[in-house]
Parts: C-alpha cells; structure tokens; sequence
C-alpha cells in the first residue's frame, strides 16, 4: 500500500483497522468515567473527605449520573454567541483528543484469533507529530469555544488558554527531542522497542520533568489551570456552555490527560514493558494502562497540593526555565548521541 | 527637610520572602513542591474524617438543648404541667401558648389544680433559648435532645402537647461530658 501521507510501519486489513477504531473509541469512552470517578475519589481522599459516595455502590455510578444529567439537559445557547462555531468547538475538541487517543500503543503485535494485530491505532511513521498536530488543532476547540461565547469570561479564558497552550507546546516538543533523538524513530512502537534496555526516563531524567510540566500546562490542568481558573474567570473558555456541550469539552479535557500519560508511559516509561519480567502479550495493555493510571494518580496528586499560579509567573516560567532547560537537554543529548554512536 | 528620614531605634527589620529566581530558587520550587507533595499524601494516609450524617450522628452532650419535652410523673402518669404560662411568659421569642383549664376529680390531668388544655410550642418561631425550662416550677418542660425537626410547611412546626409529651421517634445519641 502506497502511504497517502506518512509511512505506515504496521497495518492489517481495512476490516480489522475498522474494528480497531471501534474497539480503541469504546476503550476511550469507558476509560474517561473510571477516570472522572478515580479523580474526585482521590481529591476527596486528600482533603480528608470520601468524595462521590452515594450513587451505587461505592459512588461507582456517579459518573453515569453526572453524564446522564448533562445530557438530558436543555441545549442552550447564549444570544451573542456565534451559532456555528458555538457548536463547533466542543467537537473539535472531543475529535482531536480522540484522535490522539488513537496512536497510544498498548501492545505489540498480538494474534487475535489468527490474525494478526497491532494493539495501537496505527503505527504511522510520524507518530509523535500526529499527536502534536492534533494537540495544536484542539487549540482551536478552546479558541473558538471562548470566542464564539460571546461572553468576556469565555474570551479571557479563551485567549489565556491560546498563550499558554502555545508557550508549552514548544517546551514539550522540545523535551521529547531528546528521546526521539537517542530512539532513532518517530514511531511510537518502536520507541518503545527502543527502550528494551533501558527506560528513557532515565537517561533522559531532565525530558521527562520538562514534559510532566509542559503536559500538566497542556491539559490545563491544576497548577496551570488559568484557562480554567474557576475563581476568577468562572470556568474560562466553557463558561456559556451547558448540557452534551459542556460533556464534550470535559470528556475531551479527560481524554487529553489519559494522552498526555499515555505519551509519557511511551516515551519514557518504556510502555508495554516490565523490568526484568517479559509477560505474555495479552498483559501488555494491562501495563500500559496500569502506568497511565499512575499518572492519572500523579495528576490529581498535583492538583490537590499545588495553587494556581499567576498568569505571569506562568508565561515567565514557561518561556524563561521551561524553554532554555528543554533547549539545552536537546543539545546534550544530541551531542552524546553524536560522541558516542 | 535635609536628608532621609531616619527611624533609628524603632525600625522593625522586616522580614522578606527569599528573592525569585537562581539555583536557590530552583532548589526552593523543587524542595517546596515536594514537602506539599508529601503533606498532602499524608492527608489521604489518614484516611476521611467525614461522618456521613444521616447514617453517622455526632452525639450531642446532655446539657444540648434540642426540641422541648413535656413529661408525666412516671408512678401516677399525671402531667407535671399545671399550666401556669410561666414559660410563656418567659419566652423571649414568644412561641408557647397555653391555655389552662381545672382539673375536677373526675377528670383529673395533672397533679396540680388546673392544667394546660392547650399547650402548644411554634418551633418556626423558638430560639432554643432553654428560659422555658428555667422559669418551669415543676420541670414539666425541658429541652430534649432531638435536633431533627425540618418540615415541608410551617403549620407543622406547631407542636402540640400531645407530640411534646410522645418519646421521640428516634433517640439522639448521647454522650458524657469529657467524652
């Protein structure tokens, strides 16, 4: 098959990429409530409280609750909002964290029933690019989503979300240069072939700090949720949005950490791989997800300890620490790269 | 005016944040990220401190003064009200009625003369005060320790004689002092 935009390193019949794409888009759908659920049972948990523990048992029903509230409520729109884009937005949103969902790789090639499967998406050729192309388009779901409110809330959250996003997407693009570099491959399977030997969060220490900040700067979450800042821009961007809409940009928001995590597992924790064990292939998503759930766990570990900071404090540290540090690992590793093979 | 102003003797050394920025400053983030890092998952060790209310009850101590209670004398069964208003008339908020009538040896009530027919205690209007029980002559009346007494319409939180003297539907748990 002649690659229409990217060399495809491992692809099965259309059949089974079709059933793939179903599979990996349920797998999303069913993770981000358990995620939703993990994070407020957590918070609760570290402020001292049980959190949701009323909808069946154990409060395990609640996120379906909260999603069957959102979505049987009124669809609304403010009457300054610009109708097409209002509705627009979430759905970029949602459609591009899918999207970056999809490449995650939770496992080698596996043999399901006779046929052959790879346990990620697709393995393109540009795998890290894929997901940062889809992390730039997503801008424009927060972008629009706050412009086309019509609501000055909304606006500066918006604009605030637009310089942030940017400012750290280039640190985290920079701090994965150095994996990338010591990999060899922008595909996402083989970086984690690559780390066989050794888990990249170890040669590759000051990367994997400088995407954990970017990432948390990316998901707009706790301490760098200005876009959201709920204190003082009532919500940001999603302010004037309500019902299904609203669930579209928080199931999004949810599925962008389990992307951020996801990278990180990949790049640096070496994805489907065990120190010292090798399991059957069958537990590779296991792993995978084992570890993204601890990042999920680090996630709402940071946002119960630290504060919010301020908005110059943001900028200045992404562009005057986060930048020059990023920098610079990309340059040592290179030149390490370069003395050594 | 020659000069700046000196303060001399009084001047209070301030004490300022260390200044941003330069190793220390990196030191200091990482340090100061990890103690709250650490505080915070100290705080989920310990475990909730909630107590679910409607399941869980904090005991109230003897002396909390809940909803009223009328009693009767318990080896006769004869009410101790002898209806002589005294707590209406001491009720700040101005929530009791009642209405005496006499006792006659064919119908007796109480163990006084008269008794009260009507005794009647607005709980919308009550402060929980406990000057009924004080100024009461006979410790007819006495604050109980229910606490429970939301209600859908004002009319029924009027209380009459008969639900002030009926044991309550579900005892408050109680405790000891120093408990």
């Amino acid at each position: 098959m002649t690659p229409l935009l990217a060399d495809v390193g491992y692809a099965e019949p259309w059949w089974v990429q079709l059933i793939k794409s179903v599979v990996l888009f349920a797998i999303a759908v069913q993770i981000v409530p358990i995620v939703l659920l993990a994070e407020r049972k957590l918070l609760g948990r570290f402020q001292h409280r049980y959190g949701p523990n009323r909808v069946g048992p154990f409060g395990a029903a609640q996120p379906l609750a909260d999603i069957i509230k959102l979505a049987t409520k009124e669809d609304f729109r403010p009457s300054t909002s610009i109708g097409f884009l209002y509705a627009l937005a979430p759905v970029i949103s949602l459609i591009t964290a899918l999207a970056a969902f999809a490449i995650l790789p939770f496992g080698d090639v596996a043999n399901i029933f006779g046929q052959d499967v790879g346990l990620y998406g697709i393995d393109v050729g540009i795998g890290v690019l894929y997901v940062f192309a889809f992390g730039a388009i997503a801008f424009y779901g927060l972008m629009l989503g706050g412009w086309a409110s019509g609501s000055k809330y909304s606006f500066l959250g918006a604009m605030r979300a637009a310089a942030q996003l940017i400012s750290y997407e280039v640190a985290m693009g920079l701090s994965l240069v150095g994996v990338l570099m010591t990999a060899g491959t922008l595909s996402l399977p083989a970086i984690v072939e690559a780390q066989s030997g050794m888990w990249y969060v170890v040669p590759q220490f000051v990367g994997f700090l400088i995407f954990l900040v970017a990432g948390f700067a990316e998901t707009n979450r706790a301490p760098f949720d200005l876009p959201e800042a709920d204190a003082e821009l009532v919500a940001g961007y999603n302010t004037e949005y309500g019902g299904a809409k609203f669930a579209s940009y928080f199931f999004a928001e949810y599925v962008n950490i389990l992307v951020v995590s996801g990278i990180a597992v990949t790049m640096f924790l070496g994805g489907w791989q065990l120190p010292f064990i090798d399991p059957p292939g069958w537990v590779d998503p296991f792993v995978v997800f084992g570890k993204i759930f601890a990042f999920v766990f680090l996630f709402v570990w940071i946002r119960a300890t630290l504060p919010r900071l301020r908005y110059d404090q943001l900028m200045s540290f992404g562009w005057k620490v986060l930048l020059p540090l990023a920098t610079l690992n990309a340059l040592v590793t290179a030149i390490i790269v370069v003395a050594v093979g | 005016m020659t000069g700046r102003w000196d303060p001399g003797e009084d001047a209070i050394v301030v004490q300022r944040a260390p200044q941003a920025g330069g190793a220390g400053g990196a030191y200091r983030t990482f340090g100061e990220t990890l103690r709250g890092l650490k505080t915070t998952m100290a705080r989920m060790v310990e475990g909730p401190k909630t107590i679910s209310y409607p399941e869980e009850k904090v005991p109230v101590y003897p002396r909390f003064r809940g909803r009223h209670r009328l009693h009767r004398f318990e080896d006769t069964g004869l009410e101790k009200c002898v209806g002589c208003s005294l707590c209406a008339a001491a009720c700040p908020a101005d929530c009791i009625r009642v209405v005496a009538a006499e006792n006659t040896p064919e119908h007796r009530i109480s163990a006084g003369e008269r008794y009260a027919a009507v005794y009647e205690i607005n709980l919308a209007r009550c402060i929980f005060c406990g000057y009924c029980e004080v100024a009461c002559p006979f410790d007819a009346i006495t604050m109980g320790h229910d606490y429970e007494m939301s209600d859908y319409n004002r009319s029924d939180l009027i209380f009459t004689k008969e639900m002030l003297l009926e044991e309550p539907l579900e005892r408050t748990p109680l405790r000891n002092e120093g408990e």
